[in-house]
């Protein structure tokens, strides 16, 4: 018997994982071979994949990106000589790519089938869980706060003092909000971890709670995540006939229930006020703050609201402990970053690093370019509302305050590369529209700015009084940047300068002679 | 394997509604219960909904406008959502969408005369390491240029005869 591993990813199957994996099942019936096919979640190596992997007494190898034509060739050359397939790659945890990463948040990503709670447990999860069922609720903060861990959804609020607040608000009920909306684009963290290791997320969920005092959780999930929906309710189901959701929890006589629940396709429903109002039934407009939602949140409840990868590294912090998660970093920024490497490059995926890194690093040493092969020219990070790059930029460590700044945007680590073909005045009118589109509605400066903003740069573009439209370009990003209520008015202004400042020549072509550019 | 996609009966609308109108934060989930049956949030159902939930008429309404999920008229058998977002972006999406506007002779949010296509525009898939990204029901395909969007259109078409 020899057992097999195919990634069920939404980027895998998204490029015929599943093809390859009934190429597979059927080559074996026909040759009479017992073969055990797992399913297991993706390693993030998105530009292997699918990934093939095979148990061998030489280690798990590992083949790809294989198409269904490849899988006879494969096994043919498992009985022979593996190395000598051109889609080899050697033993898996020897690819230069996750070898050298270091991988804390997804080191049991694609291990193993992400619905087994053996294989979860046989890989030390529920050991974060075990710690904390040891010890008060204020130690449990107390770790969180002293590992230095910051929310990685975007604002990097230290997630000890959000909890701290939580803990001291008393109230009858208590909520743990994980924020799984995941909006921006270049960015698939998130999606990652619940495919792969759906149950870290619940165990860090049901550490939050224990911590806090909450008995009740929500996932607030993005409709666009299908797969990632089915997964969890199957791992949330799994733990609780097991005793690690539920009444008493692995007999420790606490509760803790969660529960998913689906977005309906709104970016702002990722900002926690507008999350929390859509999570009971409502529009998903902006509440002011104060009151902050630690103290009154759900359902005017003092909740927790922290990003899935933010409750995902509390695991790593009660299981392994809050200085040895402290140890990895830079500065104020503690641990490891999970870095989403996007768009037009020619090796995209997760790389899970130490803050620190420079982006130059990543996107040449990791990412070998773009996938074009033409120059690279801009890169955005930290989603739609983060600044274009230009290559003065690029040797910028990855870090929250250092790319603060530089009038950037770490926020959840996505990177999207382009080359030397976009048009960047596109893109700025892009950002304006984006936060046309998504503008909850409740402050004038985003909700008509940004409708203005695509206009005066429809001007610019066509070369009507240039000049005078520019200036107004700049007092629009001024005024939606101070008059906004929250980051999506706010920060929509950060792509639209950079691109102004860093890419000038792009808004002083007119309509004929930007045909010819391309 | 086409279900009548648009239509609903009332018993079905009331039991939906009955099942999860005790749940805290009720409305999303009733509206997404209502859509995957029916294929959009028909007119009638907002009265029962808001007699359930007891809110205003026009707070259902409300909400369900707010959310670009929620379709007010029938849709097509099928959904075909092409990514719109940056990481698409840098890899072509942009001519892509160009195409599948012609391919399929309709704008964003419109549904193909023969009733089995709806086209609409999402903001990212999550798979944007392999872009331009398509989602087809609840399947999403990456590295997807011209010619494999027409692939991928006439499986959609071949798989139903
Ligand atoms: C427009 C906007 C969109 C956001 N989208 C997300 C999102 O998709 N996921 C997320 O975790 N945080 C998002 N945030 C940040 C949240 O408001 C909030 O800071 C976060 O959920 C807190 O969790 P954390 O401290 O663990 O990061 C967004 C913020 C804004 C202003
Ligand atoms: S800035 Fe935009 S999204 Fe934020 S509260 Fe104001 S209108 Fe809503």
């Amino acid at each position: 018997m020899t057992v097999f591993y195919i990634p069920q990813d939404t980027t895998a199957l998204a490029l015929g994982a599943d093809k390859v994996a009934e190429a597979l099942l059927d080559a074996g019936s026909q040759r009479n071979q017992s073969i055990e096919l797992v399913r297991n979640g993706s390693r993030g190596l998105f530009w292997l994949e699918p990934l093939l992997e095979v148990d061998t007494d030489r280690g798990r190898i590992a083949f790809g990106p294989v198409s269904a034509q490849d899988i006879a060739c494969i096994l043919d050359s498992l009985s022979t000589d593996p190395s000598s397939h051109p889609l080899y790659l050697g033993v898996v945890d020897d690819i230069p790519y996750l070898a050298s990463q270091q991988r804390l948040t997804f080191a049991r990503a694609g291990r193993g089938d992400p619905l087994s709670l053996e294989n979860y447990i046989g890989l030390n999860g529920y050991q974060g869980l075990h710690n904390a069922l040891q010890i008060t609720d204020q130690q449990i903060v107390d770790q969180v706060r002293e590992s230095g861990l910051r929310g990685r959804g975007g604002a990097a609020f230290p997630a000890g003092i959000k909890w701290q607040t939580v803990l001291d608000s008393p109230s009858d009920q208590k909520y743990i909000v994980c924020n799984a909306d995941e909006g921006d684009s270049g960015t698939f963290a998130d999606r990652l971890l619940m495919e792969a290791d759906p149950y870290q997320l619940i165990e860090g969920i049901t550490i939050a709670g224990l911590a806090v005092g909450a008995t009740q959780g929500y996932i607030y999930l993005r409709s666009e995540y299908p797969l990632a929906h089915s997964l969890l309710n199957k791992a949330i189901a799994k733990a609780r006939r097991a005793g690690y959701l539920g009444a008493d929890i692995q007999g420790s006589g606490k509760t803790f229930n969660l529960e998913v629940r689906l977005g309906a396709g709104a970016y702002i429903c990722g900002e926690e006020t507008a999350l929390l109002e859509s999570l009971e039934g409502k529009r998903g407009v902006v509440r002011a703050k104060p009151p902050l939602p630690a103290v009154e949140g759900l359902f005017g409840k003092p909740t927790v609201v922290n990003n899935v990868l933010t409750l995902a590294a509390v695991c790593t912090v009660l299981e392994q402990g809050a200085e040895a998660y402290k140890d990895f970093g830079t500065g104020n920024s503690r641990g490891t970053l999970a870095i989403q490497l996007a768009g037009n490059i020619k090796r995209g995926g997760l790389i899970e690093l130490a803050f620190g890194t420079t982006l130059r690093e990543v996107v040449e040493d990791y990412g070998q370019g773009t996938y074009s092969g033409r120059p690279i020219r801009a890169i955005q990070v930290g989603g739609p509302l983060g600044a274009f790059m230009p290559e003065s930029q690029w040797d910028t460590p990855l870090d929250y305050e250092a790319f603060t700044a530089v009038e950037a945007m770490l926020g959840h680590g996505g990177i999207v590369v382009f080359d030397d073909t976009v048009d960047m005045s596109e893109q700025a009118q892009f950002s304006m529209q984006f936060c046309a589109i998504e503008s909850c509605g409740k402050c004038t400066p985003c909700r008509i700015g940004a409708v203005r903003g695509v206009e005066v740069i429809e001007r610019i573009v066509a070369n009507q009084d240039r000049d005078n439209n520019i200036i107004l370009l700049r007092d629009l990003c001024d005024t939606m940047e101070y008059g906004s209520l929250c980051a999506m008015g706010g920060m929509t202004a950060y792509p639209v300068r950079s691109a102004l400042d860093h890419f000038a020549e792009d808004f002083q072509r007119s309509g004929p002679d930007k045909a010819g550019d391309n | 394997m086409v279900k009548d996609n648009n239509n609903i009966d009332s018993t079905v609308l009331k039991s939906i509604v009955d099942q999860l109108k005790d749940l805290p934060g009720a409305l999303l989930p009733i509206l997404h219960a209502i859509q995957s049956e029916a294929g959009y949030i028909p007119d009638d159902s907002v009265p029962i909904i808001a007699t359930a939930l007891n809110l205003s008429r026009a707070e259902v309404h409300g909400v369900i406008s707010f959310y670009h999920d929620f379709k007010t008229v029938p849709t097509g058998a099928h959904r075909v959502q092409i990514c719109r977002a940056e990481a698409c972006q840098s890899m072509g999406s942009r001519q892509l969408e160009a195409h599948a506007k012609r391919a399929l002779a309709v704008e964003f949010g419109d549904t193909t005369a023969d009733g089995r296509i709806t086209l609409e525009a999402v903001y990212c898939l999550g798979n944007c390491a392999c872009s331009p990204s398509v989602r087809i029901d609840d399947s999403i395909h990456g590295r997807v240029d011209q010619s494999g969007f027409d692939q991928l259109i006439a499986d959609i078409e071949g798989g139903e005869g």
